[in-house]
């Protein structure tokens, strides 16, 4: 008998350990579409929390947004969201803050809402989770490469692009950058534009940058390439 | 009942061959009891599920041939680590499985360090000898040491590296806001080595603070200091109106003046009505770079400038002028150790300053605070909850010491014991959990605690709690071979009047030399080798911008021509390289070859200017004069090894041959075209 009050108080105490799941708000607006409005495509380190919150917005048949419909975030590679789900405002957004599950790689964020009749509709969001070797290429990049390879000038960091002859592509640029090899990426790096026939306007960057800096470089340029780099034919297992 | 039982016991043991055979059977299901448990264990299922994950790749038969089956160790008793971790996971080092999703098959990402060579626990934390899912990760009624969640993982990597380290940019803000936000005036964090983290931050004494300002802004400061400019550092201590009203009412009733004697004269302030005159103040603001340091808020409400200094969108509604008017003619005479500059400004332009910064007001800032006259006993109570919430750690008061220790050591917080924490209710019981929640809202811990409040974006909270997670015992005990010490702070202090001036206009507040000052500027350590010294006085005097795109610039110190020579002098006697030999290996170089070289093979143009009418490269400083600016011997060593001469400049490391190298120099040095007008702006 008192083994059994006791086992109760346990499963009393493992509820209140658990935290309560909110009752989902009740919608008061239906759209017919969702579509995301920003925080896509951002990079941070595996497990942690994107700089900028993750918009969506429920619009409908118009394309005007709708106040009230409800939203729900979910994620099959791990990602937490804060709040997970809630009511669009009067602009017919709903924002959430995220932070990225703990394996590196394309993380995927959905959001969902239901029109009248209970169709769900959903957008995805594809989010950039980066391991250690790409967060040191990311590092090397904001330092080195991004004052010409990105073209969007801010007051503090003004971008030299558009100084160039030869544009430099973006980093995001996967259509260009995905063709190609990790073998010339790394040649382009080390011995410069001149040396493959490219421009010289590209410097060489050993030995300023290690052979390991430039092994992170190409892994963070492959992590962010925009479409997604997926590498051609069998590996070769590691010794 | 009991006579099907009776039946049951005569078949089973009826005479003595039933009885022996009954107890065989038993027997052998005892036998195979051990053999089955051992069967249905965790990690053997993995296994399985490995190798059926492999069998069917194209790269299965190499896969299967590393695999190893049963229990896994890496063993490395000078570390402390038994990690059986690689027994699930079986594909850590597997390359090929990058497309892998599924845990515990992924492959281990690529990091500088062997995975035999240090094993899992040292960066993941856990039980790396349990064999089960749930003790390895979790704090379990036998173990407590759980996984490290992903976001905190940098946090191992500060055990032994103390520098920065390029790719762990997380730990790196966390330790520079330990520094910055003050944490270490109230805790101690030390090193392995025992070497003990200092501040950054430069809290002001509050020894004459109601010269400075008014008990109003005090009150409405401590009440919620983020209201007045919301990148101030100084956190909310959640005080009650009676608690901010005394401790304000203390603060002036300790404060003393700061210059003992005659009233002193303020120079004629502009009238805030008188448009131009303010705009004309700002224009000095302007040219004399307050922004390099101080930030404020513009007409569209984008926060510009620095941080250096405070914010002082709000400044007008701030201090006194007579405070001001001190303040700007030298702020050394209120606080000695200030790292704003001696401005040699005119009086003329203190006025205009003044006011400009005296229309920076927020009327309603101080709209609802009355103060009446304070009694004595609320100069004591003031002065109580001034002792009690540790002001003194970080400010300087009157009466009150600086309490040494003030809040819990955090020298080993990363491994705190999980008995020894008091957790809140309803939060997860890790240490990352406590250390995060903790600094996100202290008082959740209870009402009556110290520790103030912060205001912190969520990833600055992961950045403290990254750079508090290294500070473990493991720290402590592993080899010393292993660990990367911090460079020592330096003391370096020129000698002499140049020293006096360097020191009066805060040299190092923006430029590092030899180890010591800030990261705003160019280093300076080989200034002397670097620039000729007609181009260093006439700089100094007048400060013209070397980058077009640059927005923190030097300010002009309004010096005397007295005063630039010595400085001048100094820096080109002293800072000089032992690197170049003198040799003139950087003479003769043909200037023509140089100029195809610059344009095309190093193509040059793309980071600097050098004709203005062609060139557009913003990365690097302008070349225009280049030939009056520097001399050949560091032009020819830049051009060789620029990172030799300024370590971590942008500057690319060229490895150039001697013969371009001097060719280049060589047309370099003809280059001694005046700027452009209005390039100096």
């Amino acid at each position: 008998m008192r083994a059994a009050a006791l086992l109760l108080l346990l499963a009393a105490a493992g509820c209140n350990r658990t935290p309560s799941s909110s009752s989902a708000p009740v919608a008061s607006g239906f759209g017919v579409a969702i579509v995301g409005i920003s925080g896509e495509k951002q990079t941070a380190g595996a497990g942690a929390t994107l700089d900028q919150p993750v918009v969506a917005q429920v619009n409908d048949a118009q394309g005007t947004g709708v106040a009230g419909a409800l939203v729900q975030f979910s994620s099959m590679d791990g990602a937490h969201f804060d709040p997970p789900s809630g009511l669009t405002g009067s602009d017919g957004q709903f924002s959430t803050t995220v932070r990225l599950g703990g394996a590196s790689g394309r993380t995927s964020l959905v959001a969902t809402t239901q029109d009248k009749s209970g169709k769900r509709v959903q957008v995805t969001f594809a989010e950039i989770a980066l391991d250690y070797q790409q967060t040191l290429g990311q590092v090397l990049n904001e330092k080195y490469c991004s004052r010409c390879h990105n073209s969007e000038s801010t007051a503090e960091r003004v971008s030299n692009h558009d100084n160039l002859s030869v544009a430099p592509h973006a980093f995001s640029d996967g259509a260009t950058l995905n063709q190609i090899s990790r073998a010339n990426l790394v040649a382009i790096i080390t011995h410069g534009g001149a040396a493959l026939s490219k421009s010289p306007e590209m410097p060489p960057y050993s030995p300023t940058l290690s052979a390991s800096d430039i092994e992170a470089l190409t892994a963070y340029i492959r992590a962010v390439a925009d479409p997604p780099y997926r590498p051609q034919g069998v590996f070769n297992a590691n010794p | 009942m009991t006579e099907k039982i009776r039946t049951a016991w005569k078949f089973l043991f009826g005479d003595s061959a039933r009885a022996f055979g009954s107890l065989s059977v038993v027997l052998v299901v005892m036998l195979a009891v051990v053999p089955a448990k051992d069967h249905f264990r965790e990690w053997l299922h993995y296994q399985h599920e490995y190798q059926s994950l492999i069998r069917n790749r194209s790269d299965g038969v190499s896969l299967a041939r590393r695999f190893q089956g049963g229990v896994q160790q890496i063993w490395l008793p000078e570390l402390d680590v038994v990690d059986r971790c690689a027994t699930c996971h079986s594909g850590l080092k597997e390359a090929s499985l990058a497309g892998v999703a599924a845990q515990p098959f992924r492959p281990h990402p690529p990091i500088p360090h062997s995975l035999t060579e240090f094993g899992c626990v040292m960066c993941h934390r856990g039980q790396g000898f349990a064999t089960t899912v749930e003790d390895a990760h979790s704090s379990t009624k036998a173990w407590e040491q759980a996984i490290l969640p992903a976001r905190y993982v940098e946090s191992s990597c500060g055990q032994c590296h103390e520098r920065p380290l390029e790719g762990t940019p997380q730990l790196n803000a966390g330790r520079d806001m330990l520094a910055r936000y003050g944490c270490v005036h109230c805790h101690k964090i030390a090193s392995p080595e025992g070497r003990v983290m200092t501040a950054t931050d430069d809290p002001p004494s509050l020894a004459h603070v109601a010269e400075k300002t008014t008990r109003e802004w005090i009150f409405a400061w401590i009440k919620n200091p983020q209201a007045y400019a919301t990148t101030a550092t100084m956190p909310n201590f959640q005080l009650s109106d009676e608690d901010a009203r005394d401790i304000s009412a203390f603060l002036i009733n300790q404060s003393t003046p700061y210059i003992a004697g005659a009233p002193r004269k303020t120079p004629a302030v502009p009238k805030q009505d008188d448009t131009a005159a303010v705009q004309q103040g700002s224009s000095v603001y302007g040219e004399s770079f307050c922004a390099s340091c101080h930030a404020m808020q513009n007409a569209a409400g984008l926060m510009t400038g620095g941080n250096i200094g405070p914010e002082l969108t709000r400044v007008g509604s701030k201090v006194k002028p007579e405070w001001l008017a001190d303040w700007l003619r030298n702020p050394k005479v209120y606080d000695p150790e200030t790292a704003m500059p001696h401005y040699r400004f005119e009086e003329k332009d203190v006025g205009l300053v003044m006011g400009f910064l005296g229309s920076k007001t927020d009327s309603d800032f101080l709209k609802d605070v009355h103060m009446d006259t304070a009694t004595a006993a609320q100069i004591a109570h003031g002065k109580t909850l001034v002792s009690e919430r540790g002001c003194a750690s970080c400010h300087e008061i009157n009466g009150v010491a600086h309490a040494d220790n003030f809040a819990p050591e955090l020298t080993a917080v990363g491994s705190l014991p999980l008995a020894k924490i008091l957790f809140a209710p309803g939060m997860a019981h890790t240490v990352p959990d406590y250390i995060s929640a903790k600094i996100r809202n202290p008082r959740s811990f209870g009402n009556a605690l110290k520790m103030p409040k912060f205001t912190l974006s969520d990833s600055q909270v992961d950045s403290l709690v990254t750079a508090l997670l290294a500070q473990t015992t493991r720290a402590k005990t592993l080899p010393a071979t292993l660990r990367i010490q911090a460079a020592p702070p330096s003391t370096y202090q020129p000698a002499g009047r140049a020293g006096q001036l360097m020191t009066d206009m805060r040299c190092f507040s923006c430029h590092e030399i030899n180890g010591r000052g800030g990261s705003m500027a160019p280093e300076l350590t080989w200034e002397g080798s670097s620039v000729q010294r007609g181009w260093l006085v006439s700089f100094l005097k007048r400060p013209n911008t070397l980058r077009p795109t640059l927005i923190r610039r030097m300010p002009k110190f309004n010096m005397t021509d007295e005063e630039a020579s010595v400085l001048a002098d100094y820096i080109m006697t002293v800072y000089q390289t032992a690197a170049f030999d003198g040799a003139a290996k950087f003479a003769g170089g043909d200037s023509a070859h140089g100029k195809d070289l610059y344009y095309g093979k190093y193509a040059c143009n793309s980071c600097h200017i050098l004709d203005p009418a062609k060139d557009k490269g913003y990365i690097g400083p302008t070349l225009t004069e280049v030939g009056l600016r520097l001399n050949p011997e560091w032009i020819f060593h830049w051009l060789k090894n620029a990172q030799a001469l300024r370590p971590g400049t942008l500057e690319v490391n060229w490895n150039m041959n001697d013969e371009d190298a001097r060719a280049i120099t060589a047309f370099l040095m003809e280059q001694k075209a005046a700027p452009r007008k209005g390039a100096s702006r």
